[in-house]
């Protein structure tokens, strides 16, 4: 059924940090790994080692500068690495635009996922995502998108500890938190209030369940720059090794 | 957006044939059109024809056509179900009217029930279709009040310059058959006037920043998640060049309207027969070939701010 369940009071979701994601893939290579063989596998690729290389795949980071340079902001010019995944939006059009009821919306967790044995590959949804969360596999001729690890997350032959998504598993600086983002005292939910967590896009009213925390501002060091100085105490019995190497 | 030819050939050939079927299923009824069967059996197989080579086309663009039928069930809440629901439902009052055209020769009593049966399933479908596009709200170029009366006036223009050309040889082309094509083609040039100088002046976008969730800062692209297009920018990321835009509006604006408009002027004040008829609608519907494409060509979807674009 296409039509949206009532609001959910679970609203399973990603906070991701873009102030610590360090954009090492991590998690896009991970998510594959476990996905391929998951709920909405296999994750096809098409002429993986020809020139014209192609797949799906359910998360994807991109990189942006932000303030880039001359006339840009020193205190606030960096690098952002931006990890972009389905957001399990609470008002999903990828959904009720469906016209088979292949895309649906759980009403226990708010997880939106495709059954694959009903999508016609009209690619109308992915047309409605504005997150450009959905991708076709030509191959099986049905559309694919991020599960949220449903097949981890209640995984009872997994330790308790792994019942996580793998993006989060995997990510390395510890910038995927998974959660309720319904319940306003979880985990995720006090970092989203802590950090000043953005719905993307909000405006379009699709109320993203993701949310991603904002760089923190750098701000100059509070006593201006410093001078380096030599590692290792002055009356290192062998600090005249050191001497001679250019600084 | 990417212009698939399916999707372009689907609309504009569906249009014109639900349009041609709605003028000669209300003319009909009214008895504003003879009832010979050479005219019903052109008229409503040319709009059938079409009808039906469009629906085929848009099915053939589907990855698992053999389900097609899954997609009748969701029209509570799908557009695209409900024009599936429609476009089914008005084969039926259209094939008894055409029936009655062509098998008895007659558009009278419960014919003309089906002729104005017809039109309102034209009506529909083709609303359906347009709503489709105008309620995907990450596609600002659709999400806005010039889709819906777009596509039912593009379809009744085109529908009306045909039957003008195809009731011409039937000496059935009356004062109503010759001013239909000149009224509808006025208002349609109109409408898709106002519509690109709105798309071309909207003070509100989705910009980069709402995008990532980035309160501040100016955002550019160093790098993408991958060095070959996948999905998103294949189907999403398609992007005209302005200048080619500009030539192809210009096209639009000649070969969809002023000439469909000139010409029906000419038929209209008796100064020109059935060839200018016939030349205007395939003038009308080459044009609307155009239209299509640019309505896909030139609308940006959100998704693209991923991948660049500073604002859609
Ligand atoms: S991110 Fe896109 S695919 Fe995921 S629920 Fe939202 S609209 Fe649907
Ligand atoms: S591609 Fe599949 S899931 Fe998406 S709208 Fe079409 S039938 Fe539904
Ligand atoms: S939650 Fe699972 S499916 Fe979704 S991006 Fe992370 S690893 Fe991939």
């Amino acid at each position: 059924m296409t039509t949206l369940p009532p609001p959910t009071p679970r609203r399973l979701g990603l906070v991701i940090d873009l102030d610590t994601c360090v954009g090492c893939q991590g998690c896009v290579t991970n998510c594959k790994e476990w996905n391929t063989g998951g709920h909405m596998g296999p994750l096809t690729d098409l002429d993986p080692y020809g020139p014209k290389v192609d797949g799906v795949w359910f998360n994807r980071v991109h990189s942006f500068e932000i303030n880039p340079g001359a006339e840009g902001d020193p205190e606030t010019a960096r690098t952002v690495h931006f990890p972009r995944s389905c957001l399990h939006c609470a008002q999903p059009d990828c959904v009720t635009v469906c016209p088979t009821g292949a895309s649906y919306k759980r009403a226990e967790d708010g997880i939106v996922l495709i059954d694959q044995e009903r999508c016609i590959g009209c690619k109308l949804c992915s047309w409605a995502c504005p997150y450009g969360a959905r991708e076709y596999d030509p191959d099986a001729g049905t559309m694919k998108k991020c599960t949220l690890c449903v097949d981890r997350i209640y995984n009872e032959t997994l330790p308790e500890a792994e019942r996580q998504p793998a993006c989060v598993l995997t990510c390395p600086s510890r910038a995927r938190h998974f959660g309720d983002l319904g319940d306003p005292d979880s985990a995720v939910s006090r970092l989203v209030a802590e950090r000043g967590g953005q719905a993307l896009l909000a405006e379009l009213g699709y109320g993203p369940v993701n949310v991603y925390l904002p760089p923190r501002r750098k701000g100059p060091p509070p006593d201006g720059p410093r001078e380096l100085t030599p590692a290792g105490p002055a009356d290192d019995p062998l600090a005249w090794l050191d001497r001679p190497v250019p600084r | 957006m990417h212009p698939a030819f399916s999707v372009i050939f689907f609309t504009t050939a569906s249009g014109a044939g639900y349009g041609l079927l709605a003028l000669m299923g209300l003319l009909g009824a009214a008895q504003a059109l003879p009832a010979d069967r050479w005219l019903g059996l052109l008229g409503l197989g040319l709009a059938l024809g079409l009808i039906g080579g469009g629906l085929m086309s848009s099915s053939a663009h589907l990855g698992r056509p053999e389900r097609a039928r899954f997609a009748f069930s969701q029209w509570r809440s799908s557009w695209l179900s409900r024009e599936a629901v429609a476009a089914v439902a008005t084969f039926v009052p259209a094939g008894l009217f055409a029936l009655g055209w062509v098998g008895l020769g007659r558009t009278d009593g419960a014919m003309a029930a089906f002729g104005v049966l017809s039109a309102a399933g034209a009506g529909l479908t083709v609303a359906a279709t347009a709503m489709i596009y105008a309620s995907l709200k990450p596609i600002p170029h659709w999400h806005n009040v010039f889709t819906l009366p777009g596509y039912l006036l593009f379809g009744l223009m085109t529908g009306a310059l045909w039957l003008s050309a195809l009731a011409h040889p039937f000496n059935a082309a009356g004062w109503a058959v010759r001013l239909l094509p000149v009224v509808l083609v006025a208002a349609a040039w109109g409408l898709k006037a106002a519509c690109w100088r709105h798309l071309d002046s909207r003070p509100e976008r989705l910009t980069a920043n709402r995008a990532l969730g980035l309160p501040e800062g100016r955002v550019r692209v160093i790098d993408w998640p991958h060095s070959q297009a996948n999905y998103v920018l294949k189907e999403m990321g398609y992007q005209v060049a302005r200048q080619h835009a500009r030539t192809l509006r210009l096209a639009t604006h000649a070969l969809a309207f002023a000439l469909p408009l000139a010409l029906s002027l000419l038929v209209l004040a008796g100064a020109a027969g059935g060839g200018a008829a016939l030349l205007a609608a395939l003038a009308g519907t080459l044009g609307m070939g155009l239209e299509r494409w640019l309505f896909f060509a030139e609308a940006r979807h959100a998704a693209t701010l991923y991948y660049g674009a500073e604002r859609v």
